[in-house]
């Protein structure tokens, strides 16, 4: 059984938002536009948030990338009324697509605020629709839908690697995110493995997790230097 | 006394039921405009997504949820203060008992279905029931309310059963209603007596159930870990809530139906002075908890808890929440105490009313907007969809009690008969005494 986790280092992140772009992509994402975004339309699973500290002349800026936390103890499943998502074997937080309805009661219980609605049909500009993933479930409106660690791309791995008789190598397989970042700052695998680089870089003294008091368990881990503040 | 004479004698009761004056019209034209005006608004948001409103990131539950919880919590005083006062003998509740229990049906539809305008994929709304996961607080809600529902139900419609047989003998012109309504009720002794026991049974099971829903409600948002939701006192406090704002609804109804059917007679001073002290009795209620639960924050409360509360006390949301606590506190307080004349008990329950609908708002918006990340804020403005949607519910409620008492005598007649019997059998005791 793997137990699929990432490890996000703040030290090597430069801000350059191409694992958002990256996600977008693979997950076909569409456009808010600007006018819907500014009304908090847009989707992200996974978020670039960047925070400043201090005044010009004086000024810290920093990045941290924010997909969905996977939790072991995910808040947002035991609230829905249908059981449209779960928390599958592997650890990851799975949204059943065609059996959501919509009551958005996952979204408002996310701490972390990662579950992104349908407010809108999907739609693309006309030249984009044919470079869509053929991969991903096509999400219709009205439904919530959220990062899945790329569930996919693993799937895709784990008929490889069972073809072969052997489990999944560390790094075999990645989400589009960790596949993109320029800084490698993104580190996905399975946390079941005592030699994975995930595994080695989780017990880092650098490792925290987001809002650790709240017993959520995430599986997202951020490396920095010093102290985090994320109140 | 047969039917006729009976007829007569609360002639004042039964003639709403058979004229039909212009403000009718007046009323009913115009509401009911707004009415089918929602149903456009609903088609229009079902056809182009939950886009059309005024929600987004993270402002996932809005104005549809403050309308459930706040007509919800209407539907309470119903039953719950009808319930009360018959099990206490409480003789003064008579009069109100009708249209407090057709307050109370009207208001459990209107609430829930501001769920099913809220829901992204609103036809598929009957998943709920069928793949239920019972973890889910929503699941809760769920069966509470289409408990109360089916028994609110049968409590109004048991208690009007005596009524409706003497309707069947006075109007033969509408037998085709009463008749199959009235179940056969000739007023035997026997069908006394199994009415009398089926109201005594009802009145009890009534109350816990109408505890429980309110209570479910407030753990819709309590069980949650949004900012200021997860709090122990969320459920007693959405209950006293809940008959506050249902008293104030049951003493507008019952001021304007007194005022438009001419019933003085029935409806006197005497019942709002003691409806209106009930009232006072909320008020404080409420007052005290809302101040126990503010207090709780500002004293305890971590950096998310605060950054709710201060947003509610001095920053965006000031001015709501200041309001909510002039119209639920500092103008119903002196007034209940000084006045409880009946119109300056509507001006009070007005107050009241629109007080907590504020409550309810100010419970659900600024803790959405003030997520734990702080990076992220949200803020909401409803469109048009919205209140076409809350308008057309207010007038589908007020058309549903307005039909509902062209149909039926809104004031009790057996009730208040049965009363006077029973004055008249006492009083000769106590003079003797």
């Amino acid at each position: 059984m793997y137990r699929w986790a990432m490890v996000i280092d703040l030290d090597r992140c430069t801000g350059c938002q191409a694992c958002v772009v990256a996600c977008r992509q693979e997950n076909n994402i569409p456009f808010a536009g600007e006018k819907q975004a500014k009304l908090g339309r847009a989707k992200f699973w996974m978020n670039m948030i960047r925070e400043i500290e201090g005044d010009y002349p004086d000024l810290k800026m920093h990045f941290i990338p924010i997909p969905c936390m996977q939790c072991d103890n995910p808040p947002c499943t035991i609230v829905c009324p249908v059981r449209a998502t779960y928390k599958n074997p592997e650890g990851i937080v799975a949204q059943v697509y065609p059996r959501c309805i919509g009551v958005r009661m996952c979204i408002s219980n996310c701490p972390y605020t990662v579950r992104y609605f349908n407010w809108h049909a999907p739609d693309w500009p006309n030249e984009y629709k044919r470079g869509r993933n053929p991969d991903v479930y096509k999400r219709r409106k009205g439904i919530t839908e959220k990062c899945n660690f790329c569930i996919h791309r693993i799937r895709k791995a784990k008929e490889v690697a069972k073809k072969e008789k052997r489990r999944i190598r560390d790094g075999e397989v990645v989400p589009a995110c960790a596949e993109t970042c320029p800084t490698d700052a993104i580190t996905f695998g399975d946390l079941n493995d005592p030699k994975s680089r995930v595994y080695l870089l989780s017990k880092s003294p650098r490792a925290f997790r987001l809002m650790e008091e709240l017993g959520t368990e995430p599986r997202v881990f951020y490396l920095k230097q010093g102290e985090w503040k994320d109140g | 006394m047969d039917s006729q004479n009976l007829a007569i004698k609360y002639g004042q009761i039964v003639k709403p039921l058979t004229r039909v004056s212009l403000w009718f019209w007046l009323t009913v034209i115009p509401l009911s405009i707004i009415f089918l005006w929602s149903f456009f608004a609903f088609g229009w948001q079902y056809q182009w997504g939950l886009g059309k409103t005024g929600m987004g990131h993270p402002m996932s539950w809005t104005l549809y949820l403050v309308n459930f919880v706040f007509f919800i919590g209407i539907s309470h005083a119903g039953a719950l203060v009808s319930a009360v006062l018959r099990i206490t003998n409480a003789k003064w509740g008579t009069p109100f008992g009708r249209a407090a229990e057709a307050v109370t049906v009207f208001a459990l539809a209107a609430g829930p279905t501001n769920i099913l305008f809220d829901l992204g994929r609103s036809i598929r709304f009957y998943w709920v029931p069928l793949h239920a996961q019972f973890k889910s607080p929503l699941i809760w809600d769920f069966g509470c309310i289409m408990t109360y529902f089916a028994v609110s139900i049968i409590f109004l419609y048991v208690l009007m059963i005596p009524d409706i047989g003497l309707l069947r003998e006075i109007f033969p012109k509408r037998k085709w209603i009463y008749k199959p309504l009235s179940l056969g009720w000739k007023g035997t002794e026997n069908q006394w007596k199994v009415l009398l026991n089926v109201v005594g049974f009802l009145c009890i099971a009534v109350i816990p159930i109408a505890v429980s829903v309110h209570t479910v409600v407030s753990w819709v948002f309590g069980l949650q870990t949004q900012p200021m939701w997860y709090s122990t006192i969320f459920a007693p406090y959405f209950v006293t809530g809940a008959i506050f704002s249902g008293i104030a609804t049951i003493l507008i109804v019952t001021i304007l139906l007194r005022r438009v059917y001419h019933l003085e007679e029935y409806l006197t001073p005497y019942h709002f002075n003691n409806m209106g002290l009930l009232l006072l009795v909320f008020t404080l209620l409420w007052a005290y908890f809302t101040f126990a639960e503010h207090l709780t924050v500002v004293y305890g409360g971590g950096t998310h808890e605060l950054n709710v509360l201060w947003s509610k006390i001095t920053g965006r949301y000031a001015p709501l929440f200041w309001s909510m606590v002039t119209l639920c506190f500092i103008i119903p307080f002196p007034l209940l105490i000084l006045k409880r004349t009946p119109i300056f008990l509507l001006i009070t329950s007005i107050s009241v009313v629109i007080g907590m609908w504020l409550e309810r708002f100010l419970i659900i918006i600024p803790s959405l907007a003030h997520p734990r990340l702080h990076y992220l804020r949200g803020s909401y403005m409803p469109t048009w969809v919205e209140w076409s949607m809350m308008a057309g519910l207010c007038a589908g409620f007020t058309l549903a009690f307005i039909f509902f008492s062209k149909f039926f005598p809104v004031i009790s007649i057996w009730e208040i008969e049965k009363e006077k019997k029973e004055i008249r059998i006492e009083s000769p005791q106590r003079s003797l005494r």
